[in-house]
């Protein structure tokens, strides 16, 4: 199938070669990281978690590549099926999902498990990449055609919610609206959703959860409740800041290991990295991270097909949000809704999303050049 | 698609755009770390320590309290308890861990409801008491059975035991949990199951006996769990307390007083060492450690010979006949009588209508000072009472001791009462009137006073009328207790030649042939005891009473009969030794309460309780119990009691 769709000078090595390796080794060291936060969090040992990660990792890798040198047309060809496969997942999550840790998110496809959000967020992108890919520069102001893009945005976002997944949700929303103001959809329209956002707030908070309720109000206040909802983020804060400059140095985080971080190998990694690499080992991450999500950016823009620039666009957007998210989340800016630090924390629904996605954003990279017709035909003109 | 430069135009701008907007964010983030890391690095730095550094207290072990000669009187005993430690022990199988100890230990349902809870309570690794205070083969049986019994432990702990249990017990009182009034300062007593003196020595030098708490301060993980010890400060353990008790002469002074409701207070005269301090019946202080059940609580409290009161210090008692040597002082220091000077004695006593008794119905006939405290004649005391004043006659006691706690090193004594005119007039309103100075001339009426008031009376009379005090404590810790020698004691001011005629009355009183407690002789070359008998009406015997054929004081019910008492001191010539006796409702002074006196006397000296001058301390304390004198001093009183009262 990839010979029909290949153009013949694009073969399997040359793909191969054109890769932008340097960000796959980027990729890798954040990975690495994870390993070694993973060790230290286990007292210096790669049970439970470090050694199931680097397994992980190695399959997602192989996944990413694989997934890198498929022909972009391909995924814009079935950019619709997939977004539907996915939110028929969702939908069955609604009826037949388990619960896990308080809420609705996983199924089980006879031998793994999947959290359909987690495949929704990459599909979102494609399926938004492809809509905005076919309409022509004249038409993306018309009302009429914001329609279906929010519909399509919309129609997840309430079924997560309703898992009930706050962080995912916002995400979700998040990265349709950065796809949408990437394509092109005037910022004054933004600028009234986010008012009519605001002004649905009240009502919206009447549908949370009341430990959903709980986090945000233990987030504008968190000193009135210290044993409570505010533990984790006052735990966070009091390890974060006892790391200092240097921090503890690696394995020596003393909040970590006597547990009083919650979560440590998941959400709360980064905090467990802070106290124990101090400020140096945190910004180092960060950095390692904005060099990423600069390549995101960079094959994007370089990109001659504006589908592949939105997906690399989105793409790169979701890995931000991540991010910035958990970062926010662990220093207290924002609160606390479970979203964990792309490619450190312990996780594989998590790490195969990331994984997937930079084989995407890989993929755009090395189909820079591939002429790209409307519906995913090879163009002729 | 010719349009794609344009569009790719906009979206060059706008993921610029969306770039920066991403670039201020991450350096949103950057900027937190920075503030959090280290402008604020300090302030998270103490918290974190403060979260994972506890301070635990160590409990020091509490001083013991020592005999004069050395011998424990309250000691720590190791205490094994038996713990279950949930985590050890699969949760499903603790029922059956349960019913295995249950074979070696008793255990009540009631137990194992609490057990069951306290598991489920707490975290699994803190150890619940299963049981106290197991016994040695308890303690063996359960480490052979070891492997069947997953999860259980001894633990060794401290716990406050009493040997001679209720022999001192007024005396060392006993320790209990803290309450909270207790809460001071100190840290350690808010530590779970730490004890506080709550009675009697235990209370006075509850401070010194105490010490100071150790810490050690220790690393914890978020749920409590001790992980490493960070620095440990060694508290300072109680000092022990050495009493100047005898404990070998208390052991035998509660055999002596067997069932009786008594007090027997035994001091030194030179120095004021209470050798002796017996209150009877006593209660147990290693009961009062453990825990009393209601119904034991109940026994003790409505027991009519009150063994929770130490009759020694807050018994008050009329002193009666013993009351005769103040009396006397006081008109001999007046001048309202000389010691020879006699009075007539024809069996009563006229003060206007009022007409007082002799307790010797046809009288003395003329009796001089000797005589009359000889004999105990009560018209002779009534006629200096009214001539010397109450006044004078309490002026007089309160030098030797009386109206007034004496000061010894216990809590919870009384006062007392010798009344005056002021007294009268501010307490009652009423004048004073001569009657009463009669009546108080023979130690009745008014006159209240504690065994120990007695003693301490009894002694100055002896020692020539120095002002010594009662104290119990010899030295605390290394520190003897800070103490004037014999010599500095200020005298208390009353003339020699007046003493000499008490003493010769005292002497009088046990070694003449007239003597009310002549039966009471020591017979012993070099150690004669004088001393002076009492005896104190509960209740006069009624004439409805005396129609139903109740004559005699036996006869009535125990609560209404007489109280017996006698003081005394040994050997006549330089004493060494005073002594009060007080039996409730005993009968007579003569009949019950100096044969007591006697034996516990002769028991110091056998004893040489006081000890030849420094080299006591270093004396191997007698522990056997005078076995074969109690027996003789029990057969001995037994035949007094068979002789007709000589009565006094």
């Amino acid at each position: 199938m990839r010979s029909t769709l290949s153009t013949p000078e694009l073969t399997l090595g040359r793909k191969l070669f054109t890769m932008n390796w340097f960000l796959v080794l980027l990729i890798t060291a954040v990975a690495s990281v994870g390993f070694a936060m993973l060790y230290s969090a286990a007292d210096g040992s790669t049970q439970p978690w470090a050694e199931r990660q680097m397994v992980r990792y190695g399959v997602a890798l192989g996944i990413m590549i694989v997934i890198a040198t498929i022909d972009v047309r391909l995924w814009l060809r079935y950019a619709y099926p997939l977004y539907f496969v996915a939110l028929a997942l969702l939908a069955a999550v609604e009826v037949a999902g388990y619960v896990g840790m308080g809420a609705q998110r996983w199924i089980s496809l006879g031998m793994i498990n999947i959290q359909p959000s987690e495949l929704m967020k990459i599909f979102l992108v494609l399926a938004l990449a492809r809509y905005y890919h076919a309409s022509a520069i004249e038409d993306i102001g018309s009302i009429s055609r914001l329609f279906v893009p929010l519909l399509l945005i919309a129609a997840p976002a309430v079924f997560i919610l309703r898992q009930p997944d706050l962080g995912t949700a916002i995400m979700v929303v998040m990265t349709g609206a950065a796809v949408l103001f990437l394509a092109g959809v005037r910022v004054w329209k933004f600028v009234l959703v986010g008012i009519a956002g605001l002004a649905a707030a009240p009502i919206a908070w009447q549908f949370l959860h009341e430990y959903q309720k709980k986090r945000v109000l233990t987030f504008l206040d968190p000193e009135t409740d210290p044993l409570g909802a505010s533990y984790h983020i006052i735990q966070s804060k009091i390890a974060l800041g006892s790391g200092g400059l240097m921090g503890k140095g690696f394995m020596q985080g003393p909040q970590s290991h006597l547990h009083f971080l919650p979560e440590m190998q998941t959400d709360f990694i980064f905090t467990m990295l802070a106290e124990e690499m101090g400020l140096v080992g945190a910004i180092g991450l960060l950095i390692l991270y904005i060099m990423i999500i600069a390549f995101g950016v960079y094959i994007a823009i370089r990109s001659r097909n504006q589908f592949g620039r939105l997906v690399a666009g989105g793409i790169t957007t979701t890995f931000f949000l991540y991010v910035f998210i958990n970062i926010a989340m662990v220093t207290g800016l924002i609160p606390v809704v479970g979203v964990p630090l792309p490619l450190v924390s312990y996780g594989g629904t998590v790490m195969m999303t990331l994984m997937i996605g930079f084989g995407l954003l890989i993929g755009v990279g090395v189909h820079r050049d591939v002429p790209v017709g409307r519906r995913g035909e090879a163009e002729g003109m | 698609m010719n349009r794609d430069p344009d569009r790719h135009k906009l979206f060059t701008r706008r993921a610029a755009f969306l770039a920066g907007g991403q670039a201020i964010l991450m350096t949103a983030l950057a900027g937190r770390l920075y503030y959090l890391q280290v402008v604020e690095a300090d302030r998270y730095a103490t918290l974190a320590d403060e979260n994972r550094i506890n301070l635990r207290l160590l409990a020091p072990p509490r001083g013991r309290v020592l005999d004069r000669f050395g011998t424990p009187l309250a000691e720590n005993q190791q205490n094994y308890r038996l713990q279950l430690v949930p985590e050890d022990v699969k949760s499903s199988d603790i029922e059956q861990v349960l019913e295995h100890a249950r074979q070696i230990v008793t255990l009540t349902d009631s137990d194992l409801r609490r057990i069951i809870r306290e598991v489920r309570r707490n975290r699994a690794f803190v150890p619940i008491t299963l049981r106290e205070n197991l016994s040695w083969s308890e303690v063996a049986r359960i480490e052979i059975n070891a492997p069947d019994l997953p999860g259980l432990v001894i633990d060794v702990g401290r716990a406050r035991r009493y040997p001679y249990g209720p022999v001192v017990a007024h005396v060392l009182g006993y320790v209990a949990a803290v309450s909270e009034t207790d809460l001071d300062n100190d840290p350690l007593l808010k530590l779970p199951g730490f004890r506080v003196g709550r009675a009697g020595v235990e209370r006075v030098h509850d401070l010194e006996l105490r010490g100071t708490g150790g810490s050690s301060e220790v690393e914890v993980n978020a749920f409590g769990r001790m992980i490493r010890e960070l620095s440990r400060r060694e508290g300072q353990p109680g000092a022990d307390v050495m009493l100047t008790l005898d404990v070998g002469l208390q052991e035998y002074i509660v055999k002596r007083l067997g069932e009786e409701s008594a007090s027997v207070v035994v001091m030194d005269v030179l120095t004021g060492d209470v050798l002796a301090m017996v209150s009877n019946p006593a209660y147990d202080s290693n009961d009062f450690n453990r825990g009393l059940s209601t119904k034991e609580w109940q026994a003790l409290v409505s027991d009519q010979r009150t063994p929770l009161i130490n009759k020694s210090i807050a018994g008050v008692y009329s002193p009666g006949s013993t009351f005769k040597m103040i009396v006397l002082l006081a008109a001999l220091e007046k001048g309202v009588i000389s010691a020879d000077q006699k009075i007539h004695c024809c069996g009563d006593y006229e003060l206007g209508d009022a007409k007082f008794h002799c307790w010797k119905r046809h009288g003395h006939g003329f009796v001089n000072a000797r005589e009359a405290l000889t004999e105990s004649c009560d018209v002779y005391f009534y006629e200096i009472a009214k001539r010397t004043g109450i006044d004078r006659i309490a002026a007089m006691a309160r030098k030797f001791g009386l109206d007034a706690p004496t000061g010894i090193d216990l809590p919870g004594e009384k006062d007392g009462l010798i009344p005056t005119r002021d007294w009268k007039r501010a307490s009652r309103n009423e004048p004073w009137h001569q009657g009463e100075t009669v009546i108080a001339g023979i130690g009745q009426g008014y006159v209240l006073t504690t065994p120990v008031q007695l003693a301490l009376m009894t002694a100055r009379i002896a020692n020539g009328g120095r002002a010594i005090t009662p104290h119990l404590t010899r030295a605390v810790g290394e520190q003897a207790t800070q103490r004037l020698s014999p010599t500095e004691i200020p005298s208390i001011n009353v003339s020699p030649s007046h003493l000499a005629i008490v003493i010769d009355g005292m002497n009088r009183v046990v070694n003449h042939a007239t003597g009310t407690a002549r039966r009471s002789a020591t017979h012993i070359e070099g150690f004669p005891m004088a001393g002076k008998t009492g005896t104190v009406q509960v209740r006069r015997i009624t004439k409805a009473e005396r129609d139903q054929g109740v004559r005699k004081n036996e006869d009535l019910p125990w609560k209404f009969r007489d109280h017996a008492l006698f003081v005394g001191f040994a050997p006549v010539e330089n004493p060494r030794y005073a002594v009060s006796v007080v039996v409730e409702h005993g009968g007579g002074g003569s009949s019950t309460a100096a044969p007591i006196a006697r034996d516990v006397l002769m028991e110091a000296h056998r004893r040489n309780s006081v000890g030849p001058g420094a080299a006591i301390a270093e004396r191997a304390p007698s522990r056997k119990p005078a076995q074969g004198m109690a027996k003789d001093a029990t057969s001995a009183r037994q035949q007094t009691r068979t002789v007709p009262d000589v009565g006094d």
